[in-house]
């Protein structure tokens, strides 16, 4: 689990790094420019197989865990303790399968029509005929009900990331009195401030576009 | 009968070296054939479990508890003696040897002693590869500290967790015997009969206490590690759990119960607070280095302090009694435990006792505060402190010395002893009598060995601090796996003892019938309320002093209290299920019987020594005046059916130390 | 003091339990056990059945208690056993519940009694150092380090009493497994069989049909010697390793 979070915690910033240019202030075209090398490049072709993989056997191995886990415990008690442990690391399974619906509602939105679907709007920079994924984006974005469950989705993640982050580093057994607060740190602050990121995305299009 | 001590000869501290070398061995191939049982895992069972697993012996061990690991060594604080001179302070195993017996009053036997303080050595170092995380220097070498007023600093530790420690290594060194099938382990079984055949111990029968059900369990021989007996004062330091019964029963079978009166009351332990308590919690000895033992002058005092019109803040410093500085100025506050408890008592009887009980004595550290807390302002260059710095300061050293005792003691009583005192009183902690053992540690009964407190062998009439862990993995360790091959040797073509022979037969029917009628009585009262009973007589008629009067009158109300429960005693469920009630009505009806023999030895014993006060035999100022011509001997007793308990001496003899009066004024 | 006690009873790990509720009257002084003893010498006084519940040493440290109380093992008391819980934690007119220790590798033997015997099996996997009585060197042969003698202590300090386990949504032993490497694997003389220590302590751990860790920390929280999920991240670094490097 940790190996595979932390590969999709990577991921995300680099995902992050790329939406950015949706606010760039040039109807689009940098980001359809970004869309199109990265639906093109072989090379992150690949990697992106790969990030789907892990995205699967992240899932996969969760489930696993879940199914494992749930057996060992047996039945719950009758009260919930009321004790110093978050609410995020208790619910990892939930938030996790929370995130992958939310996952195929976002590749429904884009991946999948990009890939099979008719009728997309195509833009043309300098000669070059391309996807405008960027309206494509607006389109999606500014309709509240998406909008909405996009903010919902990243709330989600956030919480998935409260708990994931460290505990990443506690389950390679990285961990160090000197270091470890730190790392915990950089977890508070990455889990807030990339879904926050992503947020802006919606929220920016949503109310520049309506 | 006659009791051979089996002492082997020559000098004293070549004995145990000369009689190892020369002593009968038994082949491996041998070895892989006998089979012996061991019942209790605590120091003593669980280090002799697994040492006689490693030589290669079939070994099938017994514990009433769920784990191996929940034996009660596992409560003892302070540590373990050893006379490794690490501190280059003088100590040699002679000196712990001279100290265990004049600590003991004079009534220990001198060899097993010195054996005794022989293998302490061997100990520290074994704990050590197990990986026993004692205390440290910064040097990274073992750290000691000094204990129970002797001179020489030769405690070893862990935290206020050396016999958890310990007891955790034994359990390690026997989990790796289970692991490797040299030993059986049986949890949940309660040993209830000794088997015995032509005249040897044979085997056990036990009852698996999960259902219920009763198995025979054969063997060569039959090692008992099962503990002391002071739960018979029903409040006590001891466990819960902890019970006579498998001692009990090998008495039953002819074994000899010695030196039963001796107990040891622990003069720092947190008082009874009501009726409901059923377990006394021990403050370790160490408090006394730092706390000031007082009550208050005036009786007037102490009863407005019983009844909360008071506090001890409120009794200025010149209404005090520091009773143990003003009695014993040499010793002051660590005089040993006997003098400190008995001294205790003294105070609660002339009507001074502190707690709405009336039995509590304060123990102050006000003073051990302002003193350390000068010295801090001190070393830290503050001028002038205020007495609220002064307070402060001083409360820091104490907290890192006692933090985690005075936390304790702040949880069970909800007091902050930093601000007002603590309230102490002694308790039953230890029993020095038991299964009476020759110099090999078995017992009358040839092939019944019996190890660590379960026997009377090596504290005399009162045990010193920090050698109770000492003793039993000595035995366990060190002695037994030797001195069993004595008589294993003899057995070698003994075959497989069969477990459907008829004295097995029997033995089972025994306890069949014992369970059947405490189920069968279907009366009024609770196990817990006889036992509660009992432990009430035992501690009026043969607690801190005794006297021939009272202790006639307790044996004769013991008996009568023992009649009644079996009229009377009610037990829910059956003998055939998981029942703790059964399991305790079990473990009374022993301690009823023992709490008679009890009385006995002590009303014979026409003296006072050590644990033992008897109120005739004091000086004038009230201390304890032994009688060394008419009872340097080992009182070790038969049980009979009809009252009749007999008798039987082993003569202490004393070739190396001078007999003296201990004198701490 | 009233209290309400809605306390489990079940007969025995293939019978369906529940809760039976009882008031009881008890003394702000009585610690939790004394107050379960106030209870059961009332029901046994009245003829019935006494609520089974494991206990000995009273002290905090033989680790027989294995209550949870309002969800929490051992109770709402930072660090603290059962049997050192007192009654002042409470108010007058509380509703307790009191339930065993849940993990299906602790099956319910009566009551509140469960069997740990799976913490036994996963020491005897190699939670020891195998050296056999006279074998050992002298005690000050190999210095250790003050600050790393009192790491494996804090490990070692690890009662047994399976409130890790209990509190584990995932019922996992990480907790009590992890103390006991760390306690041998942090010293010298345990480090020899690190290695394989690790590797056959976890895979028992697995057999015994114990979670797995996703980090929660409620062992952390509820285990009465303050272990820190610190001697987990070390047995999952030196599994790690242990599984790179082992042939």
């Amino acid at each position: 689990m940790s190996l595979t979070g932390l590969f999709l915690i990577l991921f995300l910033v680099v995902h992050l790094i790329g939406n950015l240019q949706l606010l760039s202030n040039d109807e689009g075209k940098a980001f359809n420019i970004y869309t199109d090398f990265m639906s093109h490049n072989p090379v992150i072709q690949l990697i992106a197989k790969g990030n789907y993989f892990f995205i699967l056997l992240h899932a996969i191995m969760g489930i696993l865990l879940a199914v494992k886990n749930k057996n060992a415990k047996g039945s719950k008690y009758a009260v919930s303790p009321n004790n110093k442990t978050s609410w995020a690391s208790n619910n990892m399974a939930l938030l996790g399968t929370l995130i992958f619906a939310f996952l195929l509602m976002h590749m429904g939105h884009f991946w999948f029509q990009f890939k099979w679907g008719s009728g997309l709007p195509m833009v043309n920079y300098d000669g070059v005929e391309m996807i405008n994924a960027y309206a494509k984006v607006t389109t999606v974005m500014s309709q509240p009900i998406w909008m909405v469950a996009y903010l919902i989705g990243l709330l989600v993640l956030a919480f998935h990331l409260w708990h994931g982050f460290a505990s990443a580093f506690q389950s390679l057994g990285l961990r160090h009195k000197k270091y470890t607060p730190i790392i915990e740190g950089l977890g508070k602050a990455y889990s807030i401030l990339v879904p926050l990121g992503f947020a802006i995305l919606p929220l920016y299009i949503f109310f520049t576009q309506s | 009968m006659e009791l051979k001590n089996n002492v082997p000869v020559g000098e004293l501290s070549e004995k145990w070296t000369q009689y190892r070398s020369t002593m009968n061995l038994v082949a491996p191939n041998n070895k892989r054939r006998i089979e012996i049982i061991v019942v209790g895992t605590g120091l003593a069972g669980a280090s002799a479990a697994a040492t006689l697993g490693e030589l290669g012996y079939n070994v099938k061990c017994f514990s009433f508890h769920d784990s191996p690991r929940r034996a009660h060594s596992i409560a003892a604080q302070g540590g373990i003696n050893a006379a490794k001179n690490y501190q280059n302070d003088g100590d040699s195993v002679y000196r712990l040897f001279y100290d265990t017996i004049k600590g003991g009053d004079y009534r220990s036997r001198e060899a097993n002693v010195h054996r005794l303080a022989e293998a302490s050595v061997d100990i520290i170092d074994q704990c050590v590869a197990q990986g026993v995380p004692f205390a440290r220097e910064y040097g990274g070498l073992l750290a000691n500290r000094s204990f129970g007023g002797v001179q020489v600093s030769r405690t070893f530790y862990a935290k206020g967790q050396t016999g958890q420690q310990l007891l955790i290594g034994a359990y390690q060194a026997l989990s790796r015997q289970i692991a490797s099938g040299s030993v059986k382990m049986y949890n949940k079984h309660e040993m209830l009969d000794v088997v015995k055949m032509d005249g040897k111990a044979r085997g056990i029968i036990a009852r698996n206490l999960k259902t219920g059900s009763i198995e025979r369990h054969a063997a060569h021989c039959v090692v008992l590690a099962t503990g002391g007996y002071g739960n018979v004062f029903y409040l006590s330091t001891n466990a819960m759990g902890s019970n006579v019964t498998a001692a009990w029963k090998a008495v039953k079978r002819g074994a000899l119960m010695a030196n039963p009166c001796y107990t040891q009351i622990h003069p720092t332990c947190i008082p009874v607070s009501g009726d409901y308590q059923s377990k006394l919690t021990l403050m370790s000895e160490s408090l006394r280095n730092d706390g000031r033992v007082w009550v208050p002058n005036k009786i007037e005092d102490a009863e407005a302090i019983r009844e909360g019109r008071k506090n001890a803040l409120d009794i200025p410093e010149n209404e005090r009694d520091y009773y143990l500085e003003r009695r014993y100025p040499a010793f002051g506050n660590l005089v040993p435990r006997d003098v400190a408890s008995r001294a205790a008592k003294v105070a609660c009887d002339e009507g001074k006792g502190v707690s709405p009980t009336g039995l509590a004595v304060y123990l102050d550290f006000a003073s051990a505060i302002e003193r350390y807390g000068k010295g801090e302002a001190l070393s830290k260059g503050i001028k002038n402190p205020s007495s609220s710095q002064i307070i402060e300061l001083g409360e820091a050293v104490i907290a890192q010395k006692y933090g985690n005792l005075f936390e304790m003691y702040e949880k069970i009583t909800g007091e902050n002893p930093y601000k007002l005192p603590m309230k102490i009183y002694p308790a039953v902690h230890y029993t020095m009598g038991g299964l009476w053992v020759d110099y090999n540690l078995e017992t009358n009964v040839p092939g019944l060995f019996a190890l660590g407190e379960a026997n009377f062998s090596d504290h005399g009439a009162n045990r010193l601090g920090a050698s109770a862990l000492m003793q039993g993995l000595a035995d366990g360790y060190f002695v037994i796996p030797y001195t069993i091959g004595q008589f294993l040797s003899g057995e070698i073509r003994t075959p497989s003892i069969d477990p459907n022979a008829k004295e097995f037969e029997e033995a089972e029917k025994n306890v069949r019938s014992l369970l059947d009628k405490l189920i069968s009585v279907k009366g009024n009262k609770s196990v817990e309320s006889f036992h509660r009973r009992l432990g009430k007589l035992v501690w009026e008629y043969c607690g801190m002093s005794r006297n021939a009067e009272g202790l006639e009158k307790g044996r004769k109300l013991i008996r009568e209290l023992r009649e009644e429960f079996y009229q009377d005693v009610f037990i829910p469920g059956s003998a055939d299920e998981f029942n703790p009630e059964l399991e305790k009505a079990v473990r009374v009806a022993d301690f009823l019987e023992l709490g008679e023999v009890m009385m006995v030895d002590a009303l014979n014993r026409n003296e006072s020594c050590g644990g033992h006060f008897r109120e005739e035999y004091a000086t004038p100022e009230g201390e304890a005046k032994r009688n060394d011509k008419d009872y340097a001997y080992v009182a070790a007793w038969s049980w009979s059916e009809d009252g009749n308990h007999k008798l039987h001496k082993e003569e202490l003899t004393f070739e190396n130390v001078e007999l003296k009066t201990r004198s701490y004024k | 003091m009233k209290l309400n006690l809605k306390v489990w009873r079940q007969k025995n790990n293939d019978s369906k339990g529940s809760f039976e509720t009882h008031t009881v009257n008890a003394s702000e002084h009585m610690s939790f056990l004394e107050m379960m003893d106030v209870l059961n010498e009332r029901l046994i006084s009245e003829k019935k059945d006494p609520v089974a519940f494991e206990h000995d040493c009273r002290e905090g440290i033989c680790g027989a208690c294995s209550m949870v109380i309002n969800g929490r093992p051992h109770g709402p008391q930072q660090g603290t056993t059962t049997c050192q819980l007192h009654m002042r934690k409470f108010k007058d007119g509380d509703t307790i519940v009191v339930e065993p220790f849940r993990a299906k590798a602790f099956p319910i033997l009566k009551d509140l009694v469960v069997d740990r015997s799976a913490f036994d099996r996963i020491i005897q996997s190699g939670g020891y150092i195998s050296v056999n009585t006279g074998q050992a060197t002298d005690g000050n042969s190999v210095p250790i380090e003050k600050d790393l003698a009192l790491k494996a202590f804090d490990a070692a300090q690890c009662i047994g009493c399976g409130a890790c386990a209990a509190a584990c949504p995932n019922g996992s032993a990480m907790l009590f497994t992890s103390a006991k490497v760390s306690h041998l694997g942090l010293l010298p003389q345990g480090e020899v069989e690190h290695t394989k220590r690790v590797q056959s302590m976890v895979a028992q751990m697995d057999e015994e049909g114990f979670g797995f860790c996703s980090n929660i920390g409620a062992c952390e929280v509820e285990c009465p010697k303050e272990i820190s999920t610190e001697n987990i991240a070390r047995m999952n670094r030196d599994y790690f390793k242990a599984s790179l490097v082992s042939e």
